[in-house]
């Protein structure tokens, strides 16, 4: 058929989907085991008493704020941080279309964001996202240590985001065919996720705990 | 006001024509006019024209041809409320082969068919109705459906699939198709093809399409699946009256909810109108009476290809096709399988590198060359 | 067998696990731990971030510990660390890192960069691209007993002199005390007052206490440079020691590092626990204030205004946080605190070996100015510090910006505000001074 959207959307939906998802989780499985078969040892230096100790999760929790003055020196950073963040998982976790998809996979659903508000916030999101891509690229530090991995995580993330938008909109090219390039954006995200820099969605709560139970056997609450 | 004077006049005067010749009455000829010119996109001026080539022009043969289908688009013509089927049929048309409709059968209906293509070579209009399976599949006077269709499509002016069976394999090409059902595309050459999918089609997109032959000569502007630009350029979702409750984020979460009462959007009920291509929104069926959405009911996706094959009625259209449970499960397990093996040698590796560490003296921390 | 390339990666890689395959996997490059290094903040070079101090260990662990790595070295799309790559990350690894543990606090990631970078330096060490510097204070460290080569003729004469001073005994090598005190070299040499604050503060408290002629350095430069064997060889002294004399505990004196040596690393350096208790010795004061043991005096009332510096090791890596709070809030009049401090205070610029990096000077004396900032926006007249390196790092930056701000040591401080009056405890109490 020539019909690209049609054709596409068929594909994205059935087997484009299964793919993405069973690359996802050989590969989340593979990168886990990479990461947690690799062990560590037993610390012998007595921790503190349990009263004094800091709590590894509450590390977990205070990793989501910047330590006292960290965001003054860097604004940019932090505020296109989280409205990246907060637009993109309330879209992602809170859009109707989302949720059906949702309920189709866990077998329950949960209230929707209304329409307006998450349009809104993935707006949000995507102007978000644009703005740590020109921070990344003019910020000294941060274009000192990007590499093309960045870059690619970045595209990753910013085009279902887009692709969303797009199709919600009913801009540029058909319905369908957004449609199909949405759900094929978000595949590429799935697929990629265990094998990109994306993978800190997983793995800094680990990295938190681990911090948080060093600083907090030490007395310190990290 | 003078150029809606002369058109009137042109169609008062066609209109007359019209009567003359087929006895329909002349209000209807004028009503039959501007909807054909609307819905084929003329500009106004066109209605005359439209009244002109359809007031005089002859009536072109037709063979009708049945393949792996369910006769619903006939089905369909035959509610077609202006033009009627009848006449369609009887004044517009002189429709020379039709297994369902057609007195003749056996050995005299094959002989109509062959006298149409001889006497009305490159003239007649081929409508094809049902897929076209492979071989042994589907045989009619001993002749098998490829080579019936291939055989009356050479010396057709045009071939106008009808149904999306024959515009793209529908229901007989479903996974896991057992008879190698296929559309009409891929089997005329490069015969002129006018699809009109649907499940059934819509009867005045089949009328108007005849009709706009008719009238002009000519096909409708067609679009990359060969459908008919006028009738499937918009989604359903596009003209839905129900749209409005789309863009708000309100839709019906059952068949039996306050929002279905209410006549919310069906999209969560798996309505596929936002990729659904055709004109039911705004044609209606039954004399316009309603629509599948307007009955409460999610469009079905019907008129685009592989409809069939297109996951639940009732799943809504961000949600997958087809179960990933098993493969997902498989692809984990050896994921981790491969994932615990590669650890096993990084271990190897952390652990050699400790147990064969010598012990540190201070010589060690002089570089050797 | 002299350091390799070779032997210098097999560190690396001995020093691979879990939780530093959790932090490379969930660096995004957001640039943070920048901010809160005071090498780049002072300095403005994206080279300093902490992160990229790792870069090689970083690239060691993709190539050798993920599939993704290893097939990009296969293919050659990556090359395999260097030795000229490790001589160039020498600065950056040692020269222009304190350890002072602010990134890891910082890292939104939750990733121990610090911790990280004490491994690299394992393989740095071994691979050669150690400076030259703290490879010879290691050497004294271990041929000598001490890296600014303290020996034991240096000590005695300052046990003398301050014996003298105090009219107080200072015990040597007695067994069975409460506590074997140990000293920082610099403090014996340059500070050797202490000797007889401690002298002055265990006589007020009744505590029993002495000194190790086996081992009282208390330093480890084997733990700057990063040599977990060399940094074993020096602690044993004074495990050995401190069990030999079978003391109830053996206390960290004034330095940072000295602690995170014996109180957090040494168990795992020699790999068991020890017989004794390791204590620091603000630690010991809050305990012995709070048992009403220490009475102290409040200052003067006229007296300048005076503000704390918490040693990195001390607070953020080691959590002695509100025992310097609880003894200057007997003491201090008008206590300042900074504006980051506890677990966020900034370092002084010469922990983690970098004071004793001479080449380093010119990027410490950049790097101060975050201290002085810090110091100058609280308008006080005296810094108290419990760690003397930070000490003289403190007195050496206040001086190069001429700056007139006095620097003390808070157990001199309190050996200062003893009540006088005070009767003397009981006998028991007293343990072996009787």
């Amino acid at each position: 058929m020539n019909d690209p959207g049609y054709e596409l959307l068929l594909w994205v939906r059935g087997p484009g989907w299964i793919l993405a998802l069973a690359v996802f989780s050989f590969g989340m499985a593979m990168r886990l085991f990479e990461i947690f078969a690799l062990g560590r040892r037993e610390d012998l230096a007595p921790p503190r008493p349990a009263e004094r100790q800091g709590s590894p999760m509450r590390t977990v929790w205070n990793r989501f704020f910047p330590v006292p003055g960290l965001f003054e020196r860097a604004p940019a950073t932090h505020v296109s941080g989280y409205l990246f963040h907060i637009g993109f998982f309330a879209v992602l976790f809170f859009a109707e279309f989302h949720i059906q998809l949702f309920r189709h996979l866990l077998g329950f659903g949960w209230p929707a964001l209304s329409a307006p508000l998450a349009d809104a916030l993935g707006v949000v999101a995507i102007v978000a996202l644009l703005a740590a891509l020109v921070s990344r690229m003019r910020d000294p530090v941060k274009r000192f240590l990007s590499t093309a991995g960045d870059y690619l995580a970045w595209a990753l993330t910013f085009l279902p985001l887009l692709t969303g938008w797009m199709a919600y909109h009913h801009v540029l090219v058909s319905y369908t065919r957004m449609v199909a390039l949405h759900l094929l954006a978000a595949e590429l995200l799935l697929a990629l996720l265990p094998f990109t820099k994306l993978i800190h969605a997983v793995t800094i709560f680990v990295a938190r705990w681990y911090t948080g139970e060093q600083f907090g056997r030490k007395g310190v609450q990290a | 006001m003078g150029e809606h004077g002369r058109e009137g006049d042109g169609l008062e005067r066609w209109g007359a024509l019209w009567e003359e010749r087929t006895g329909l009455s002349r209000r209807g000829f004028a009503q039959l006019c501007a909807w054909l010119a609307a819905t084929m996109t003329l500009t106004s001026g066109g209605v005359g024209r439209v009244a002109e080539a359809l007031a005089a022009a002859p009536r072109p043969p037709v063979i009708w041809l049945h393949f792996q289908e369910c006769t619903a688009c006939s089905e369909s013509l035959l509610r077609a409320h202006y033009p009627t089927a009848e006449q369609l049929i009887l004044n517009l048309i002189s429709l020379d082969y039709h297994e369902t409709l057609m007195a003749a059968a056996g050995k005299q209906a094959e002989e109509a068919r062959r006298a149409t293509m001889k006497n009305a070579k490159g003239k007649y209009l081929l409508v094809v109705e049902g897929a076209i399976p492979a071989r042994p599949f589907c045989r009619i006077g001993g002749q098998d459906a490829e080579a019936i269709l291939k055989e009356c499509a050479a010396d057709a002016a045009a071939v106008i699939a009808v149904g999306s069976c024959a515009s793209f394999g529908g229901l007989p090409a479903a996974e896991p198709n057992p008879t190698q059902a296929r559309s009409v595309a891929g089997l005329i050459g490069k015969k002129p093809l006018v699809a009109i999918p649907g499940c059934p089609p819509q009867p005045a997109v089949m009328a108007a399409v005849l009709a706009h032959y008719l009238t002009l000569g000519r096909l409708p502007a067609l679009d990359q699946l060969h459908r008919p630009k006028a009738f499937y350029a918009d989604s359903i979702h596009d003209r839905c009256y129900r749209r409005p409750f789309y863009d708000r984020g309100q839709f019906a979460a059952s068949f039996d909810d306050e929002g279905a009462r209410k006549g919310w959007c069906l999209f969560k009920l798996g309505c596929k109108g936002p990729v659904t291509h055709n004109a039911c929104a705004t044609l209606k069926w039954n004399e316009g009476v309603s629509f599948p959405i307007q009955s409460g009911h999610g469009c079905l996706g019907c008129s685009e290809p592989h409809f069939w094959d297109n996951g639940s009625f009732y799943a809504p259209l961000s949600t997958p096709i087809g179960e990933s449970g098993l493969s997902t499960g498989v692809a984990a397990a050896a994921g981790a399988t491969l994932g615990a093996a590669l650890a096993g040698g990084y271990r190897k590796v952390i652990d050699q590198a400790r147990s064969e560490a010598r012990p540190v003296t201070l010589d060690d921390l002089e570089k050797s060359s | 067998m002299s350091a390799t390339l070779e032997r210098g990666l097999a560190a690396l890689r001995a020093g691979m696990d879990t939780p530093m395959a959790t932090f490379f996997a969930s660096c995004v490059h957001c640039g943070l731990c920048a901010e809160a290094c005071l090498f780049y903040t002072e300095t403005g070079d994206p080279k300093y971030t902490p992160i990229h101090k790792l870069e090689p260990l970083r690239r060691l662990w993709k190539q050798e510990f993920t599939l993704l790595g290893k097939l990009m070295v296969n293919i050659g799309l990556d090359q395999p660390v260097s030795d000229a790559e490790l001589a160039e990350w020498e600065p950056l690894v040692y020269d222009s890192c304190t350890l002072c543990g602010r990134c890891s606090l910082a890292c939104p990631a939750g990733n121990d960069i610090t911790a990280m970078i004490r491994k690299m330096r394992e393989g740095m060490a071994l691979s050669g691209h150690a400076p030259e510097d703290l490879v010879h204070a290691t050497q004294r460290a271990v041929t000598l007993g001490s890296p600014m080569g303290v020996k034991l003729s240096t000590l005695k004469a300052k046990i003398r002199a301050q014996e003298r001073e105090s009219g107080l005994t200072i015990p040597l090598d007695q067994p069975g005390v409460d506590y074997m005190v140990l000293f920082s070299g610099m403090e014996i040499v340059q500070f050797s007052e202490i000797l007889g604050a401690m002298a002055r503060i265990f006589k007020h408290a009744g505590v029993s206490w002495t000194l190790s002629s086996e081992a009282f350095e208390a330093t480890n430069s084997g733990i700057q440079l990063g040599v977990s064997d060399l940094a074993k060889e020096i602690l044993l002294r004074t495990v050995n020691a401190a069990e030999k004399l079978g003391v109830k505990g053996v206390v960290s004196p004034e330095c940072g590092h000295a602690y995170t040596a014996l109180r957090w690393e040494g168990p795992n350096l020699i790999g068991r626990r020890y017989h004794f208790e390791v204590v620091h010795i603000l630690e010991l004061l809050a305990r012995l204030q709070k048992e009403k043991r220490l009475r102290l005096r409040q200052r003067d009332p006229e007296e300048r205004p005076l503000s704390f510096h918490d040693p990195c090791q001390l607070a953020r890596r080691g959590g002695v946080l509100e025992e310097p709070r609880e003894l200057l809030g007997k003491i201090a009049t008008d206590f300042r605190e900074m504006s980051d401090n506890r677990e966020r205070n900034w370092c002084c610029g010469g922990g983690g070996g970098v004071s004793a990096i001479e080449r380093s000077e010119p990027l410490r004396a950049k790097a101060f100015q975050r201290k002085l900032h810090q110091i100058e926006e609280l308008g006080v007249h005296t810094l108290v510090t419990a760690c003397s390196n930070c000490r003289i790092i403190l007195e050496e930056g206040l001086e190069t910006y001429q700056i007139r701000v006095d620097v003390a040591g808070l157990t001199e401080l309190v050996a200062d505000h003893l009540e006088e009056d005070q009767p003397q405890t009981g006998a028991g109490a007293a343990g072996g001074e009787s």
